[in-house]
């Protein structure tokens, strides 16, 4: 297989760190090369954050070019967008229906018409903050609910036990069993 | 050996564990932090002592004291540190290290995050004539960080390590050693003057000794194999020079453009393989420079060029920007060009227009009581000073109370050259962390040579902006041990300020009602706003075992 490009996007304070973390050891135990970057510092403040993630057989950049993302998640409505230059003819668009709203924000359905129409109808818009908040009583766990969902879907080319095998390393053990739950809950649905 | 995915930074921190450091030193900054703060969670188990120095000059005399004293050493800073670190920098090239020393910058092309500049730091490898190495990977930081201890110790001089953000915030699997638990080692300072004290004339022949050592290193330099061809064949008449992240970005592109050139990898920055370069360029007819920001090795290129006689034709700055980090587009682009590819990358924009998110201050963050009473007190026109750290959000929207902003404590003196060139009353900024690292003789030459500057201190009792790292106003090391808690309001009182203040900005009558009061005085006044960062505050609550690393239970 090529290297599978994934683009990870929302808003500093999201809990994204961990979620390359889990990204990046899942694609680890599956046996992959994998380079990912990130960004820490000023940008963490409630600015927009993008991370990259590339695994394959070899990966050279830890950068991914524009136009060449397999997959994009996106934890915020407008920071998908805000990184959508990076999806090509291929790209899968899975996005968490959440906003996180500042002064011209734009109107929500204006931001899924151009989500969709950038990645030709192949968005995946799922409210995952929400469902963690019902189920779990905390929505930091979207993330994770997410990369599940990807699994489920046939997003990401990465197992289920990748994954599992992954939170158990990178998670505390303290709140390992909420992240198994946010995982293990996208495939319940 | 193990093989773990590390970010660049923990891959730093394995490699100097494995060299086996003793005393490590430093001051948080993005992208370093996470290099002491690693150290201060495994110091105990690998008997390494670690500290937040005040700042970075005197992390670095710091350590050359562990040198000095035969203990192995690794410096750790962002890309500034080094200017501030650089007035012992210079003489530590001259007199050398006893014990080993690795000094960690981390560079930030397109400033992530960073103000102040663009700073590209090997130009202190020709000012100081420190060997000077330049990592790609994760992998390369810890190999780097070994060879760099062994090159110190092979010739008694440090070497900087240079990473910059897309290689220090970069995961990958990493394999390396990890050495037994061990004790704390002793150092034994032995006197030597002749190799410690840089008085002339003696400077002068340690100058002479200096130059000699870098000879040798040169020697070494052409025999490492961290210089090396990657692809290509003899009949190759195009040739790529890469070193850093624009390796792999290079390496990309060509994979990208299906092309097969021979690309020389350097990991010595300073000195570099000289013989090495004339052999690659020798039978090119064109060679391109990928570097980031200053094209000083291209320039190199030309030198050695122009000495062999060669015609090779060499592309840099001409087909590759100066400004901002650069990435896989911009060689393509760049090989393109000096191929004559026609090659052309396609962009989308979104159909609704995207505007900025500007970071703000996090919920709950005292700061959200501080800026908005100081901009509703504040008389029409006032000048506001600003300082690095999170009270920078200060010059952003919805605040906009920030007139200039330059380095670490900068706001202390150019605050009172305002209100000395104007006779106004400035209102000046500055958190708790910047306070020690370096406003405080700022504060001392205002109140010396009388200027009133009202200097307000937002201490949330941490460095936070950085991720969170102990400073000496809150009772706690890096190693987490309980120490006394240094108090700013009685720095300002010895210093010689006369209206001193120490305030919950959580009560806002009473900050208005100081910075009216102090806003009459002819004198320099500070006010001590303290409040715990609310980050910090919700984190001891979830975690209450973290209390062992942050908070002294004698302060808050």
């Amino acid at each position: 297989m090529d290297n599978f490009n994934i683009i990870l996007t929302g808003v500093g304070g999201q809990g994204i760190i961990t979620l390359v973390s889990i990204l990046d050891e899942a694609c680890f135990v599956q046996g992959y090369d994998v380079k990912s970057s990130e960004l820490h510092g000023l940008s963490q403040r409630g600015g927009s954050v993008i991370i990259h993630i590339r695994f394959g057989k070899k990966v050279n950049s830890p950068l991914i070019s524009r136009g060449k993302a397999d997959l994009i998640i996106g934890l915020e409505l407008v920071e998908a967008l805000r990184d959508i230059d990076f999806s090509g003819p291929k790209t899968a668009l899975l996005v968490n229906d959440y906003s996180m709203g500042f002064q011209g924000y734009p109107e929500k359905q204006e931001i899924l018409v151009a989500l969709n129409k950038a990645v030709r109808g192949g968005m995946h818009l799922v409210p995952a903050a929400e469902i963690c908040k019902k189920e779990l009583d905390k929505d930091v766990v979207a993330g994770v609910y997410l990369l599940g969902y990807a699994v489920k879907n046939n997003l990401i080319p990465l197992k289920k036990e990748s994954f599992l095998k992954s939170l158990e390393t990178v998670i505390p053990q303290k709140y390992l069993d909420l992240n198994i739950k946010a995982l293990n809950l996208a495939f319940k649905s | 050996m193990i093989k773990k995915v590390l970010l660049g930074n923990e891959a730093i921190v394995r490699g100097a564990l494995a060299a086996g450091v003793d005393f490590v030193s430093g001051y948080p900054g993005c992208p370093s932090a996470e290099i002491g703060e690693e150290f201060g969670k495994l110091s105990k188990e690998n008997g390494v002592y670690a500290e937040w120095s005040v700042n970075e000059k005197v992390a670095l005399e710091a350590a050359i004291g562990a040198s000095f004293s035969g203990l192995k050493s690794l410096v750790n800073m962002k890309s500034f540190g080094i200017n501030v670190c650089s007035d012992s920098l210079f003489p530590l090239a001259y007199t050398g290290t006893k014990a080993p020393m690795v000094i960690f910058v981390g560079d930030d092309p397109s400033c992530h995050s960073s103000a102040q500049s663009e700073q590209d730091s090997r130009g202190y490898a020709y000012l100081s004539h420190i060997p000077f190495l330049d990592p790609s990977s994760p992998q390369e930081c810890y190999d780097f960080t070994k060879l760099g201890f062994e090159i110190s110790e092979k010739f008694n001089v440090p070497v900087i390590i240079r990473s910059t953000t897309r290689v220090a915030h970069q995961r990958a699997p990493v394999i390396f050693d990890v050495p037994g638990k061990r004790d704390f080692k002793r150092g034994d300072f032995v006197k030597n003057p002749h190799q410690f004290c840089t008085m002339p004339p003696r400077v002068l022949e340690m100058k002479k000794e200096l130059l000699e050592k870098i000879k040798k290193i040169s020697d070494y330099a052409e025999k490492s194999k961290i210089n090396k061809v990657v692809g290509g064949n003899k009949s190759s008449k195009i040739g790529i020079i890469a070193s850093g992240i624009s390796y792999f970005y290079v390496m990309e592109a060509l994979e990208e453009l299906g092309l097969d050139l021979p690309v020389l990898k350097l990991g010595f920055f300073y000195p570099l393989p000289k013989q090495k370069i004339k052999k690659f360029i020798v039978p090119l007819k064109k060679v391109i420079v990928v570097e980031e920001m200053q094209h000083y090795i291209k320039k190199e290129i030309k030198t050695i060029a122009k000495d062999i006689d060669s015609k090779v034709e060499i592309f840099g700055k001409n087909v590759l920007s100066e400004v901002g980090e650069l990435s896989v587009e911009n060689v393509i682009l760049a090989l393109a060009k000096v191929l004559n590819l026609k090659i052309k990358i396609k962009t989308k924009t979104p159909s609704v227009s995207v505007p900025k998110r500007y970071p703000k201050l996090c919920d709950g963050c005292p700061y959200w009581n501080i800026l908005p009473v100081i901009k509703r007190v504040a008389p029409e026109g006032t000048v506001f000073g600003g300082d690095i750290g999170c009270n920078m959000m200060a010059g952003l929207p919805p605040h906009n109370i920030q007139d200039y902003l330059f380095s670490m404590g900068a706001s202390m003196g150019i605050s009172h050259g305002v209100s000395r060139a104007t006779g106004k009353k400035v209102i000046s900024l500055i958190g708790d962390g910047t306070f020690f690292h370096s406003g405080i003789p700022g504060l001392v030459n205002a109140v010396y040579n009388r200027s009133n500057p009202l200097i307000i201190v937002l201490d949330n009792r941490i460095t936070a902006m950085t991720g969170h790292q102990q400073n000496p106003g809150m009772g706690k090391t890096v190693m987490g041990q309980n120490v006394e808690q240094i108090k700013i309001e009685e720095i300002a009182t010895a210093c010689g300020v006369k209206h001193v203040k120490v305030l919950d900005p959580k009560n806002m009558k009473d900050l208005e009602d100081t910075i009216k009061d102090f806003m009459q005085k002819d004198e320099v006044s500070v006010i001590v706003c303290r409040h715990i960062c609310a980050l910090l505050e919700r984190r001891l609550k979830s975690n209450p075992d973290l209390g062992e690393f942050y908070i002294n239970p004698q302060v808050i």
